[in-house]
């Protein structure tokens, strides 16, 4: 019963242009029926994600490993909240980030878990650059 | 099933098959001859109520099954063209989908029966843990059933009760992968759990047969938990328990047809009629009511993994019961003090029930672990501590002694009564606080409506306005792509005669083709057409619209709803109000106002409206006084236009709701009725056992 080869294919990678997002805005497209954020995050995130003490959090990941350096200014998360699936809200919550409406988990700017009962940070998928503006997801 | 039978067929086909295969005396000696105890209370009765209720759903569900479609794409619409365009599909749909509930409701009381009168202690353990299965097979067969109809509450609920799973380490991605047969809730999501919805009652039904034929062997305890020592101590299963079942399922069946033809919609959820949209979650995902308790405890405990063990924990612990609670008197009726624990037990139940539903905020999570703990408290230690401590009365010796004493006392459970209302109490204050706090937005007024209430109808007139207004209005960025125009001349609608519904067609441009050339063209509307939507797809409406696309209006007012809060849902059921969306819809157009109260910031493109949550709507004023004429001297004012689109909503939203209240009158004619011989030939039959 695990997927058919047919909804296999339909997850091959895709390209995002990111020229039209302005600093402070995101979008959301859908890899393999899940929601991913991209989001051109600003200085005032960027430093907010950076300040805080890793080994602090819920689930510890530095904000310099969930982003491609060189491109730190763009977070790109799956959407999907890692308690029980919900789509979570961009720029909603205490942190900056994200917030869940379902059992009120919230995400700070970087993606990661800050507070509620979601156990991880909201993953990172697998991309890279392939220009400046272009980004290849999967 | 109990033991071989002396039963022979006196005719002589019978008897050649009997002597063949014994199934006429297997029949005979389960439900003709079978012993039954005599003092059992109409408790004893919803066995027969719950198997009456699978066969109704496996009917009714096979019968849906012709004509529902199970594509992602095409669900949402072929339940709907069910309810619409199916001869009674309005009924079989009600029935199916309210029959889950009352399944519910009953298999509930079964249980606490049981709990109740210790029907789970030896030598029943077998027979117990069996309805355990049974209980856990109907959660399943529920839950994928409630997918189904993929609207918004479907698909979200399918996509975190499936992530319960993912909590298990290691294996839990991939069993997820393994159920939604794709990177998440999907198309082939749907086709499984169709599948397995339709397997599942089968297996239901299979494990059944394992429950009664346990409970023959083992005979049926009692209220007074002692076991039938002599032929006095019961009654021939026919007529006397046959015809008592008879009255039970009547009067079951009332409360179940209050539901199908007067509220059909009170248990579900209004997010469940729009559509299933993967990019938006609603912001407040409830299950079905049969499971909140246990989404009560799953979400009172901030761990996921630990939320889930707890969740599936406490349905798990029922099986163990036999041996936690080893106390020697069976029923409760003889002990004093479980019987208090367990009304307070229930109460429990009740409440993390409510809790379940609401936000996960503030006082809700505090109220919901310590439940959470009353809840595995009362397995985990009153049972077994009772089971030690407790003095209980003595019983008596015989069923037939218990009857003839039943003139004797009763003590008043006081302390489990002041518990009950000290709660119900607590509840109360709770919701006022909440009502507080959600100030938010303005609750809708009231309004009276010509189609609520039991014999409730369609005001023409305001139909035929409310047409209008939407024809020249709402249209335009409105779609209504469930009616045909063929509708507006179906009884029970706006009463336009065929002819005059084939005209207003005929205004209409509808693209078709190919044709021979290969091209799109466009022709005349045709009365079987539907009215066209004012964009092409979704992102054109979009696009048009600031962002928010327009909703089609179809089932607008089923699919809007403001929360009526403790205590008004439960004065709703007994008045039948369940016009919250046409409030709603009809409080939203008269609701913007220009000046825009302070402490309120509306952003660029939206507009302020007082009943809109969050208030900013993205919809410009669409009504002003005169905007519309009306030629039958109507008022043509806002209000009066609020009220016919409305009104003309509610019946898009369901075309066929005077036939479902004229029907719903004769089924409580006909019910009352029969309930009533039931009662009187089932006197006259226990009258010599009484
Ligand atoms: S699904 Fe996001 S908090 Fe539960």
């Amino acid at each position: 019963m695990n997927p058919d080869a047919s909804t296999i294919a339909a997850g091959a990678p895709i390209e995002v242009d990111l020229s039209p997002i302005a600093v402070g805005q995101d979008i959301k497209v859908f890899w393999r029926g899940k929601p991913i954020y991209i989001s051109h995050r600003t200085k005032k995130q960027i430093d907010e994600a950076r300040a805080v003490n890793v080994a602090s959090l819920p689930d510890p990941q530095s904000d310099e490993a969930r982003v491609k350096s060189g491109h730190e200014q763009w977070l790109v998360v799956i959407g999907i909240c890692t308690h029980l699936g919900c789509i979570p809200i961009a720029h909603e919550g205490s942190y900056d980030g994200f917030f869940c409406p379902c059992h009120g988990s919230q995400y700070d700017s970087s993606g990661r878990i800050r507070q509620g009962p979601a156990p991880a940070n909201l993953p990172v998928p697998p991309y890279q650059f392939v220009s400046d503006t272009k980004i290849q997801i999967g | 099933m109990s033991g071989p039978s002396d039963y022979q067929p006196s005719n002589p086909a019978l008897q050649w098959i009997e002597r063949r295969l014994p199934i006429f005396g297997l029949i005979h000696s389960s439900f003709v001859a079978y012993p039954t105890p005599r003092n059992l209370n109409y408790w004893w009765t919803f066995g027969a109520i719950l198997s009456f209720m699978l066969g109704l759903q496996i009917l009714t569900g096979v019968i849906l099954a012709m004509h529902y479609t199970p594509n992602a794409d095409l669900a949402f619409k072929s339940v709907e063209l069910i309810v619409r365009d199916v001869n009674y599909g309005w009924l079989l749909r009600n029935m199916h989908a309210v029959g889950a509930s009352m399944f519910f409701v009953a298999v509930y009381v079964h249980m606490f029966r049981g709990l109740y009168y210790g029907s789970f202690k030896e030598p029943r353990e077998v027979l117990w843990i069996l309805g355990v299965i049974i209980y856990l097979l109907m959660m399943a067969t529920g839950f994928m059933g409630y997918v189904l109809p993929w609207g918004q509450m479907s698909f979200w609920g399918a996509t975190v009760i499936t992530n319960l799973f993912s909590a298990i380490p290691y294996v839990g991605e991939s069993i997820v992968t393994l159920l939604w047969g794709g990177y998440s809730v999907g198309n082939p999501t749907l086709n499984r759990f169709f599948s397995l919805h339709y397997l599942l009652p089968f297996v239901i039904a299979g494990v059944v047969v394992l429950h009664v034929w346990a409970l023959h062997v083992a005979g049926q305890n009692n209220p007074d938990g002692v076991e039938p020592k002599s032929e006095k101590d019961t009654v021939p299963f026919t007529p006397h328990a046959t015809i008592k079942d008879m009255f039970g399922v009547a009067c079951f069946m009332l409360l179940y047809a209050w539901f199908i033809f007067y509220m059909p919609n009170y248990l579900g959820d209004a997010d469940n009629y729009i559509p299933a949209n993967p990019g938006v979650t609603p912001p407040h995902i409830v299950p079905e009511w049969y499971y909140l308790p246990f989404y009560a405890i799953l979400r009172s405990i901030p761990n996921k993994l630990a939320g889930v063990i707890a969740m599936f924990g406490a349905i798990i612990i029922l099986c163990f019961l036999p041996w936690l609670d080893s106390a020697r008197t069976r029923s409760s009726k003889y002990r004093p003090l479980a019987k208090q624990f367990f009304w307070i037990f229930v109460v429990v139940c009740i409440l993390l029930g409510y809790l379940g539903a609401q936000p996960p905020e503030g006082i809700y999570v505090v109220a919901g672990r310590v439940l959470t703990v009353c809840y595995f408290a009362y397995f985990l230690i009153v049972l077994p501590l009772l089971a030690r401590i407790e003095k209980p009365r003595p019983v008596p010796n015989s069923i037939s002694d218990a009857v003839l004493v039943k003139t004797g006392s009763r003590s008043t459970p006081m302390v489990s009564t002041a518990i009950v209302l000290a709660l119900a109490g607590s509840l109360f204050a709770s919701s006022i606080d909440s009502a507080k706090a959600s100030e938010g937005s303005d609750t809708p007024p009231a309004n009276k409506w010509s189609f609520s209430g039991p014999f409730g109808k369609f005001d023409r007139g305001a139909l035929q306005r409310g047409l209008k207004v939407y024809k020249e209005v709402c249209a335009s960025c409105h779609g209504l792509s469930y009616i045909a125009f063929r509708n507006l001349a179906e009884p029970g609608g706006p009463g336009y005669s065929v002819a005059q519904a084939a005209a207003f067609a005929s205004e209409y441009k509808v693209k078709e083709g190919p044709n021979d050339a290969g091209d799109m063209f466009e022709r005349a509307g045709r009365p079987a057409d539907y009215f066209p939507s004012p964009f092409p797809n979704e992102q054109a409406a979009r696009a048009a619209n600031g962002g928010a696309a327009p909703p089609d209006l179809s089932l607008i007012t089923k699919a809007r709803s403001y929360k009526r809060g403790f205590p008004w849902f439960i004065f709703d059921f007994f008045t039948q109000y369940q016009e919250q969306g046409p409030d709603y819809v009809a409080a939203v157009l008269q609701g913007f106002e220009d000046k825009v109260p302070e402490g309120v910031t509306i952003p660029e493109g939206s507009y302020y409206n007082k009943y809109f949550p969050g208030h900013a709507i993205k919809m410009p004023k669409p009504l002003s006084d005169g905007q519309v004429t009306y030629d039958d001297g109507s008022p043509t004012t806002v209000a009066q236009y609020s009220k016919d689109v409305t009104t003309f909503l509610m019946w898009t939203a369901e075309p066929h709701m005077e036939a479902r209240k004229r029907l719903g009158f004769q089924v409580f004619v006909f019910l009352i009725i029969f309930a009533g011989l039931m009662y009187f030939t089932k006197k006259k039959v226990w009258a010599a056992s009484h």
